[in-house]
């Protein structure tokens, strides 16, 4: 080329051009960076539900990584596809994050087939969270259906980690049937050992069944809420938060003291492929976690 | 901003410059249509004579050389358990000379989403900063309703922007690299009456835009959210698609995986989507949140006029109408957003 252009070569921008972050965003050149990282063990949950525990190669990496409650990463299988996924493990694990996948496509389908030692791709996290600080002096309410327990486990763990800070906490978890039942062998532990009142409903009971029957609503009805002193987080499908978030407000929380998280199909989490748009709201910037108030402001949202 | 003047001849000098060892994109005419209209496209060029500044407007905008319809983000090479990853910028410098304002403004509306401060996009911004920008001022096109978005004057985001001036043209300089390749032609500074043509010219076209209210359209969208405007609309829609593709501003993408077929290698493959596809908000399990035509139709409006604007102050539309000229069912913005105005009024 003549000296009218000097090309210009991204891959030689300074290393960085601000402090580090969390999520790397101030990094031009790492943006689309994707950490390879080894599956170190696979869980089963249920048919659908497997638990993966993955620890990112790259050892500086791995200590860099931090993330907060309700965010997620995109995972990436080369040569499938790329997912994005809640993080299901504590903010404060560090090594090793888990992701509670249900088989339900193709990234997914492959995934399952996985087996330790195999590498896959993380970039992230993206997203925001839930601000769990806000919530220290206060009842917590966790709520899930179905697979919503899966990132409600992050603020769960979050929230026992500092059981200190909080005062009556409630897990709240439904399903459709008893063999859905996610982390099923934790219960003891969060019921005794963390001091949580852990509730679980079923839609239909199997014989075997002996615990409650019917819709998570129910096990709210049954509750004595002090609206002013909790906070409630709510994960699961559109239909069923939508019914429990009227009945919070019933009881007279304000929506802004409620938080969802919210799925839509992603292909970047950096708010350029436009799939996770809500209207104008970009899910993956400004979500997945919202307060019920900015929800009910989305059109579209539910 | 610095200002000279060049005549024609010189500024064919000028492209000879540029073709010397650089790739320049210009339009062309490619071949007419029905009507016996010209089509034109923006192509690489090799000589001054293919290029064609008098031309109206393109079917397609030049977004392809910054957002590719279709691109590799990266590939992977297997290596037994192990993958490794390569990743690959596009850096050759590039010119594209005979750019409209509507469609510089739209590469500044795309820098806002793509090279600001949240994840700026390296794929991009290589191209971005690595392609030489000539704009010319032009009559209204037919249809073009860019002065009602502010889309019709543009005042960044180029290297150099003429304004023809009958046998002379009058150059805008807003880079640093825009005032050294002038350097390589005669040029001379503006004169008082230079200047007055030139500001005659810009009156000239200025007076020529048919007026379409916009202005309170972010909140007219809200309130005619439920209106029947939109099922008029949408059930002419085939949801092809077309709007999104020759749109300048329109960057929404999906990716995927292809592997070849040694098993030895495979790539990330970033395409422009659309919209109004049907799959495009379906998530895992199947369910659909925008489903039906209609609700694809609004939120391209909505995104466009609503959401664009309550995130960085202006609509994502630079009012060129390609998607109104493209689409197969007479669905164009001016047409619906004169529906919306008219409901409102009643």
């Amino acid at each position: 080329m003549t000296n009218l252009f000097h090309p210009y070569y991204i891959t030689q921008e300074a290393e960085m051009t601000q402090p580090l972050d969390y999520n790397r965003r101030s990094r031009l050149k790492h943006v689309d960076q994707v950490f390879r990282s080894e599956i170190i063990n696979v869980i089963p949950l249920t048919d659908m539900e497997k638990l993966f525990q993955l620890r990112i190669l790259d050892e500086a990496e791995r200590e860099r990584f931090s993330f907060l409650p309700g965010q997620f990463v995109m995972v990436e299988v080369p040569g499938y596809g790329e997912i994005p996924i809640s993080i299901s493990s504590s903010p404060s694990h560090k090594g090793y994050i888990e992701l509670c996948i249900r088989k339900a496509g193709v990234v997914t389908s492959i995934l399952h087939k996985a087996n330790r030692g195999a590498v896959v791709g993380l970039r992230g996290p993206f997203g925001t969270h839930f601000p769990i600080e806000k919530m220290r002096r206060n009842n917590i309410l966790l709520i899930a259906g179905g697979l919503g327990l899966a990132p409600l486990r992050a603020p769960i763990l979050n929230v026992i980690e500092n059981r200190t800070d909080f005062k009556d906490v409630h897990i709240l978890y439904g399903t459709r049937q008893s063999d859905m039942l996610l982390f099923s062998y934790q219960y003891e532990e969060w019921n005794r050992i963390a001091d949580i009142n852990l509730r679980v409903i079923v839609e239909q009971a199997d014989p075997t069944w002996t615990g409650s029957v019917g819709l998570i609503t129910d096990l709210l009805k049954e509750m004595r809420i002090e609206p002013m002193q909790t906070y409630a987080i709510i994960c699961g499908p559109p239909v069923m938060f939508k019914f429990v978030c009227a009945h919070l407000q019933q009881e007279g929380i304000p929506m802004d003291r409620m938080f969802v998280s919210l799925e839509r199909r992603m292909h970047c989490g950096m708010g350029k492929c436009c799939r996770c748009n809500i209207g104008s709201t970009y899910t993956c910037l400004s979500g997945p976690v919202f307060d019920y108030w900015t929800v009910m402001n989305l059109k579209e949202a539910i | 901003m610095l200002f000279k003047i060049l005549s024609k001849e010189e500024f064919r000098n000028f492209i000879d410059f540029l073709l010397k060892d650089t790739e320049v994109i210009a339009p062309k005419q490619i071949n007419v249509n029905a009507d016996g209209k010209a089509i034109y496209q923006f192509l690489p060029v090799q000589n001054f004579e293919e290029i064609r500044l008098d031309y109206e407007t393109t079917d397609y905008s030049a977004k392809t050389y910054f957002l590719p319809y279709k691109e590799d983000l990266s590939s992977c090479s297997f290596l037994g358990t192990i993958w490794d990853r390569e990743i690959k910028y596009r850096i050759q410098p590039r010119a594209i000379v005979g750019l409209h304002a509507c469609d510089i403004n739209a590469l500044l509306k795309l820098d806002k989403v793509l090279a600001g401060d949240r994840f700026p996009s390296p794929y991009y911004i290589s191209r971005r900063k690595n392609t030489f920008i000539v704009g010319i001022d032009h009559d209204p096109c037919e249809g073009g309703f860019c002065q009602s978005v502010g889309a019709d004057v543009v005042t960044h985001g180029f290297d150099l922007y003429l304004t023809d001036l009958g046998d002379r043209y009058f150059a805008a300089i807003n880079s640093n690299r825009g005032f050294n390749a002038l350097q390589q032609v005669k040029t001379r500074e503006p004169t008082a009456r230079d200047n007055n043509d030139y500001l005659e010219v810009r009156r000239r076209i200025a007076s020529q835009f048919k007026p379409l209210e916009v202005h309170n359209l972010p909140n007219l969208m809200d309130i005619e959210f439920e209106s029947k405007v939109w099922k008029k609309w949408a059930d002419k829609c085939m949801s092809c698609g077309s709007c999104a593709m020759v749109c300048p501003t329109c960057y929404c993408y999906g990716v995927e995986e292809r592997i070849t077929m040694n098993n030895a290698k495979s790539a990330k493959i970033k395409q422009l989507y659309s919209c109004q596809f049907l799959d495009f908000a379906t998530v895992a399990g199947g369910l659909n949140f925008r489903p039906d035509r209609e609700t694809r139709l609004k939120y391209r409006y909505y995104h466009q006029h609503r959401g664009f604007v309550e995130a960085y102050e202006e609509p994502l539309c630079v009012g060129c109408y390609r998607c109104g000229r493209v689409c197969l069912a007479d669905i164009n913005p001016p047409d619906i957003i004169q529906d919306l105005q008219t409901e409102y009024q009643e």
